[in-house]
């Protein structure tokens, strides 16, 4: 908790986490230390849903330049899928 | 101190319940050696990472040293499980509030205080966000009676970082502060940066406080973790290991 840097949306969808698949309420974006990579910060991304407790839990730990590309990657195909919604 | 080869010594550690602030009973980590006492007291706030393994053992090295010493779990209220799984639910929260963490240090330094075989004295101690909580506890709960920063990020905040759960930035607390302080600091760490470290010294000085601060080149944040290797550095830890205890060997006994 020493960055500081916590970002959270609302969401709607599921993620398999490990008992399985379990629907998602919730995104936690942070930019702290992580549990796992061995770096100092990484941008970390939390998918939960807390009504479900707390093993329900999809997270990735990435390096900023992996965060980066992930974002381009992730909004290149939002706009392909908005305008293949629209079609 | 460790007793020599010839000589008995026992520890015992178990997870127990104590009143941590408003009276609220939450666990804690209590590790202390066997025999009559007097033993000095130390509070160990766990880091983000949350009440887990790594701050369990240094728990019992602080008992092997001669310390009774105990790690609240600062997250009790929030939830049981995994350690990680409880800090990244905590982590979504923003943390836990400044004046409950410094509730919940007050509550495990009166229990320890209380103890029949207890010397009266106890330090405060943590790393990283438990460096920064050890600072607050010193500075905000009088009866303390040293306290070691290690790395603590946050020690000096941004006036736009200021939030609910952390309304003061601590440095700014510094007059209040009522014991010796020890601080480690890595150069190449940036949570806190040299600058800031630079800054909770002028703060420190400016107030007339008893402090010691330590620089490590080649170092950056959390040294003395030696299961992340790429922040572990081993001459850094073994020296800040006994600059640790020489500190608390001076300031409570052992």
């Amino acid at each position: 908790m020493c960055a500081n840097i916590v970002e959270k949306a609302g969401i709607a969808g599921s993620g398999k986490g490990l008992a399985g698949w379990f629907n998602l309420t919730e995104a936690s974006v942070s930019y702290d230390h992580p549990f796992h990579v061995d770096i100092e910060h990484a941008l970390n991304i939390d998918f939960v849903n807390p009504a479900a407790g707390l093993g329900e839990r999809v997270s990735v730990e990435l390096t900023l330049e992996s965060a980066r590309a992930l974002s381009v990657a992730l909004l290149a195909a939002l706009k392909r899928a908005e305008a293949y919604e629209r079609s | 101190m460790p007793t020599t080869t010839d000589k008995y010594e026992g520890m015992v550690a178990e997870t127990i319940t104590i009143p941590g602030q408003d009276g609220d009973m939450i666990h804690a980590y209590y590790a202390r050696p066997t025999g009559p006492g007097p033993f000095p007291g130390v509070v160990w706030l766990h880091h983000f990472p949350g009440w887990d393994e790594w701050s369990k053992e240094v728990t019992r090295k602080l008992a092997y040293h001669g310390y009774a010493a105990i790690a609240p779990d600062l997250y009790c209220r929030v939830d049981h499980g995994a350690p990680e799984d409880v800090a990244v639910k905590i982590r979504g929260m923003g943390g836990v509030p400044d004046p409950q963490v410094v509730g919940d240090a007050a509550g495990a330094r009166d229990f320890l205080r209380s103890q029949a075989n207890a010397s009266g004295k106890v330090g405060v101690i943590g790393t990283c966000s438990g460096g920064r909580h050890a600072v607050l506890a010193a500075s905000c709960s009088q009866g303390f009676d040293a306290v070691v920063d290690l790395w603590g990020g946050g020690v000096v905040m941004k006036p736009e970082d200021l939030n609910e759960m952390r309304p003061v930035s601590p440095v700014d607390y510094t007059k209040d502060l009522s014991c010796p302080i020890l601080g480690l600091f890595g150069n190449d760490d940036r949570a806190p940066t040299p600058e800031q470290v630079n800054v909770h010294e002028a703060a420190l000085k400016e107030h007339g406080k008893n402090y010691e601060f330590h620089r490590y080149d080649g170092a950056g944040h959390g040294f003395f973790y030696y299961d992340r290797p790429q922040a572990y550095r081993a001459e850094q830890a073994v020296d800040g290991w006994k600059k640790v205890l020489d500190f608390f060997g001076r300031t409570l006994g052992s």
